[in-house]
């Protein structure tokens, strides 16, 4: 019950922030921190809590964004309609990797790979193909009516994506107090043991992979929504699967909160960055690459582990 | 529809390109045989190889094959040190944790090389550039015969190396038996760090085998990285003898592939037959049924 209110009042916070601030800047800030805690919640789903690292999660972003985009600007149907199509979409490719790899029998590194590799094809296939508009990508015609999920100002995205964040937030809850959440972390403590006590590996493993995918593919219909431009190389590009992995690992895999706390942590550092170094290429990726090394060397339970360690000392 | 005219050419196309992609996954799979970890940055560090050939060649006017014995040992220590004081540190014994740490370093080299050089393709210019050799009625450019014979030969010192010496001896006992060869007196941990040197140094070779017919800019190890990976599960993860095979069939797929499809569709090929292979046969075409 405590996590659902600290949940429910940190969301509330941030939904009465435009009645505060009027910065632009600070509104992006603050989407922008909350998009990539959605990625990184959806992440976390697949690898925190079932134990199954996807290098890969492009391929359900890309095809969300792509779902969305196509739809609006060859069939020209309402962009709100658009968002539920992308999840759908997103979720079928989860289920086909998923479907593949596990059935299969594919752990660790080798998942690992064969979902970079599905992504890499994707990729090829939105470059070469005329429907997702190749290597020109997609560009969403400007409407600027809510009623065409555009607004105005920044406060409309910032709404829409905390209501999505929030639904990645209680299904992280409902995973860490759930019997299908308790099923999904006996199978990644131990596969075989978790087999022996009648779990079902393959379905729960499958069905981890698909509420992955689709909150992954949220996300990539409210990026192509946001930006009102997707390429292949922006949607199914290596870019969004190491985004995707970052936030949680530096936050605290498998926790509620952990996506969140790396999310603001890793854009916090990249604004500090940015200030110091200015736009120059690459910097922040690099510094990004430093951080995960040192993350996993010598935090491997992330922010979220660090607090509770420091907690229990106190207590 | 494909005339015999183009298509051998274009086998023979794709054997060269498919003996340096050998090298490069002989040192990848060396690294998996023995530590048992995947390294993501493969590519990566060729990238940093390739890179380390183009200035030596652009500053020092040092041609690209006489780079070999300056690459070569320089790539072994850098790979010998990363073993040694960043991976090795990081595994905490877990599969993953190596990924990880592994594209952590990826996305280290790759956006240092942005930052320094910029995102600019390069290419180098030598005296055999554009002169070609006929084979059986097919031209072939220089530097593709010549990364071609060079690249089996330092894939044959390699199987040298690890069949006859004793560090070769030590290398293939922590493989089969990690436990065993310590008890033995073998010191695992320089073991290690030796094989990653090593398999650096397969990528220092290749890089001044691949220079001369290719080009660099800091996503290049982008394409590389997964090619190595499919050679090595196509092969059987740490086979040598399936690496050298794997290579050569990837070769020819690229290359037939990208006649057959164009540019940007042939690379798909290559992620099909990944994909297949992990599926339907993940032990490879020389490992055993698991």
């Amino acid at each position: 019950m405590k996590t659902l209110c600290a949940i429910l009042l940190l969301c509330g916070a941030v939904a009465l922030l435009p009645a505060f601030v009027s910065s632009g800047f600070v509104l992006n800030l603050v989407i922008m921190t909350l998009y990539a805690t959605l990625l990184g919640q959806a992440w976390n789903i697949l690898a925190g809590f079932g134990g199954q690292y996807s290098f890969g999660h492009a391929a359900f972003f890309g095809t969300g964004a792509y779902a969305s985009a196509a739809l609006q600007v060859h069939l020209g149907v309402n962009a709100w309609l658009c968002l539920p199509f992308a999840i759908a979409c997103g979720a079928a490719v989860g289920a086909l990797v998923g479907a593949l790899s596990f059935r299969y029998g594919l752990r660790g590194s080798y998942f690992a790979l064969v979902t970079l590799a599905f992504a890499e094809v994707l990729r090829i296939l939105a470059n070469s193909v005329k429907f997702t508009g190749g290597g020109v990508g997609l560009l969403i015609p400007l409407k600027s009516s809510s009623l065409d999920f555009q607004f105005q100002g920044k406060a409309g995205f910032l709404y829409v994506i905390l209501v999505l964040t929030l639904a990645g937030f209680l299904l992280s809850w409902w995973l860490e107090r759930s019997r299908y959440g308790a099923w999904l972390t006996a199978v990644r403590d131990n596969e075989d043991s978790a087999a022996a006590l009648g779990v079902n590996v393959f379905r729960v493993k499958l069905q981890a992979i698909v509420l992955s995918a689709a909150l992954t593919a949220a996300g990539g219909a409210f990026y192509a929504q946001y930006f009102q431009y997707i390429d292949p190389h922006l949607a199914y590009g290596p870019a969004v699967s190491v985004e995707a992995l970052l936030g949680p690992i530096v936050g605290g895999l498998g926790t509620v909160f952990g996506p969140l706390l790396g999310a603001a942590a890793l854009r916090l550092l990249g604004e500090l960055t940015r200030n110091l170094m200015g736009d120059a290429p690459g910097v922040s990726l690099m510094i990004y690459g430093a951080v995960l090394i040192a993350m996993v060397t010598f935090l491997p339970r992330g922010i979220a582990g660090l607090f509770r360690h420091f907690g229990r000392r106190a207590a | 529809m494909l005339e015999l005219s183009i298509l051998f050419p274009s086998i023979l196309n794709g054997l060269t390109l498919g003996a340096v992609y050998a090298l490069i996954a002989l040192g990848l799979t060396l690294i998996y045989g023995v530590l048992h970890i995947i390294n993501f940055a493969h590519g990566a560090l060729l990238m940093i190889a390739l890179y380390g050939v183009f200035f030596l060649n652009a500053k020092l006017g040092v041609d690209p094959y006489a780079a070999l014995p300056v690459m070569v040992p320089a790539m072994f220590a850098l790979g010998y040190a990363l073993q040694r004081f960043v991976i090795g540190r990081a595994s905490h014994g877990k599969d993953e944790n190596i990924l990880l740490v592994t594209l952590g370093l990826t996305l280290i080299l790759e956006n240092f090389a942005l930052f320094a050089w910029r995102s600019d393709t390069r290419t180098i210019e030598t005296s055999y550039t554009f002169s070609t050799v006929a084979i059986a009625g097919a031209m072939i450019s220089t530097p593709k015969v010549v990364a071609f014979f060079g690249a089996l030969a330092a894939t044959a010192i390699l199987l040298a190396f690890i069949t006859r010496t004793d560090l070769g001896r030590a290398i293939r006992a922590v493989a089969r038996e990690r436990q065993g060869a310590k008890l033995v007196g073998i010191d695992v941990e320089h073991v290690f760090a030796m094989s990653f040197g090593i398999g650096l140094a397969c990528l220092g070779a290749a890089a001044c085998f691949l220079l001369p017919a290719y080009y660099v800019n800091p996503q290049v190890g982008n394409g590389f990285v997964l090619i190595a990976f499919t050679i090595v599960v196509l092969g059987g993860m740490g086979s040598f003898a399936g690496a050298l095979l794997g290579g050569f069939i990837i070769g020819v797929v690229e290359s037939v592939g990208g006649l057959w499809l164009g540019e940007s569709l042939g690379q798909i090929g290559i992620f099909v037959i990944f994909i297949a292979v992990l599926l339907f046969r993940p032990q490879g075409i020389f490992g055993a049924r698991a």
